[in-house]
């Protein structure tokens, strides 16, 4: 699914990441740790195709289409409530049955009560699970999820634990994290930076 | 078809934003007014409907300036360019949605610009109408452009109207040219061919200004 060979990020003289090889087979998990400004958030945002390489090549086995990313920053419009931002992405997607599928998304992440607030009202954990359903909405094949436990509580990091477990396996995994040992037990490759 | 469908959707999704932000189109309409009112007792008496008319283009392009610096400041939040970016569709229908919702707020901005205009300074025929319509559109397109250049830059307000000011220029003297020449109708040529080319430029190289 993805192959990279010396993939390095530079932004003018400083180097963001160092060079990295890496394998990831289909439906495989990949556990990404290193300390704060190892290249984690940088080597994602490779991957998901936000930056290219500086060096070295890459390639990513699906299009945008059939790729879900969580960035540190949840990627959704303050001004607009849960369902009116999934309803925008999910349309940009061509997301099949949307209504259904956002309905789903939201009872499943407990969100559904909160579903007509603007996000400027929600939490910055409810705000985090609504970045999740939004990375998810489609289907992806590819989930890079960027430290995807930020700022949940303990009710929403089981939530994210019970979506994890039913997709692993069936999707293929890139997640970065400070708390590997939430994800450690799905992981099938690890990838330490720095 | 469905390029349409997304051009729709986002820019409807512009026009919601500002609906419940008000961050935008107050700040238009507040500005150009004030303008025009500052401009009112600055100019002398008898200074002639050709430096009126050389006052109304100066509050037409700092008003989209202003509009424009705002343009991307939805985005910019919670990082939802990334989000737009990612989505299969079309990056131009991005651009494009944004020049539309922009066009709709500064054509907000005009339906009481004008008028104002008119009742404090000098008539404007169907001609120097028509020039300020078709340099709106050459404003927004380039302008939008330029303001996601700018956003993704550290000194934004500095650098929008250091990237923007120059190429408005052509559109200012398309728009004075159709308010003042008695052959205004090659202006608005001018206009229409400016908008066609640079439209075609900012929609074609929108993609290589949002990826890195």
């Amino acid at each position: 699914m993805i192959r990279a060979r010396g993939i390095e990020k530079r932004y003018g003289r400083r180097r963001a990441l160092a060079p990295v090889d890496l394998d990831v087979p289909r439906d495989a998990f990949l556990l990404v740790t290193g300390a704060n400004g190892s290249g984690k958030t940088t080597l994602l945002r490779l991957l998901a195709g936000l930056a290219a390489p500086t060096r070295g090549s890459l390639d990513v086995g699906v299009d945008r289409a059939r790729l879900g990313f969580l960035a540190h920053e949840p990627l959704v419009y303050r001004e607009l409530t849960g369902v009116e931002n999934l309803e925008l992405f999910g349309r940009l997607y061509r997301v099949p049955e949307r209504r259904e599928r956002i309905g789903m998304l939201l009872e499943r992440f407990g969100l559904w009560e909160a579903r007509n607030e603007r996000v400027s009202a929600f939490s910055r954990g409810m705000t985090q699970r609504l970045a999740l359903c939004r990375a998810l909405l489609h289907g992806p094949e590819l989930l890079v999820l960027d430290e995807p436990y930020t700022a949940l509580d303990e009710q929403g990091a089981d939530l994210l634990d019970r979506a994890l477990d039913e997709l692993v396996g069936t999707r293929t995994f890139v997640v970065s994290t400070h708390e590997p040992k939430r994800v450690e037990r799905l992981a099938t490759a690890r990838l330490a930076l720095g | 078809m469905s390029y349409l469908a997304d051009v729709a959707a986002l820019t409807r999704k512009d026009l919601r934003v500002e609906l419940r932000a008000r961050d935008t189109l107050p700040a238009m309409l507040l500005f150009v007014l004030s303008t025009l009112v500052v401009f009112h007792f600055a100019l002398p008496e008898g200074a002639g409907d050709d430096a009126a008319y050389g006052l109304l283009w100066v509050a037409i392009v700092f008003t989209a300036l202003l509009g424009l610096a705002r343009a991307w400041v939805p985005e910019q939040e919670h990082g939802v360019l990334d989000g737009l970016v990612l989505a299969p569709c079309d990056r131009s229908a991005i651009w494009l949605g944004k020049t539309l919702a922009t066009l709709a707020f500064l054509l907000a901005a005009q339906v009481v610009a004008i008028p104002a205009f008119v009742l404090f300074f000098a008539p404007l025929d169907a001609t120097a109408l028509a020039g300020v319509l078709l340099a709106n559109v050459g404003i927004c397109a380039v302008g939008s452009l330029m303001a996601a250049m700018a956003a993704a830059g550290r000194a934004r307000e500095l650098l929008l109207p250091l990237l923007l000011l120059p190429l408005a220029i052509p559109l200012v003297v398309g728009g004075m040219g159709a308010a003042i020449s008695p052959d205004g109708g090659r202006f608005l040529l001018f206009l229409a061919l400016y908008d066609a080319v640079f439209a075609v430029l900012s929609w074609a190289s929108f993609e290589y200004v949002v990826t890195e």
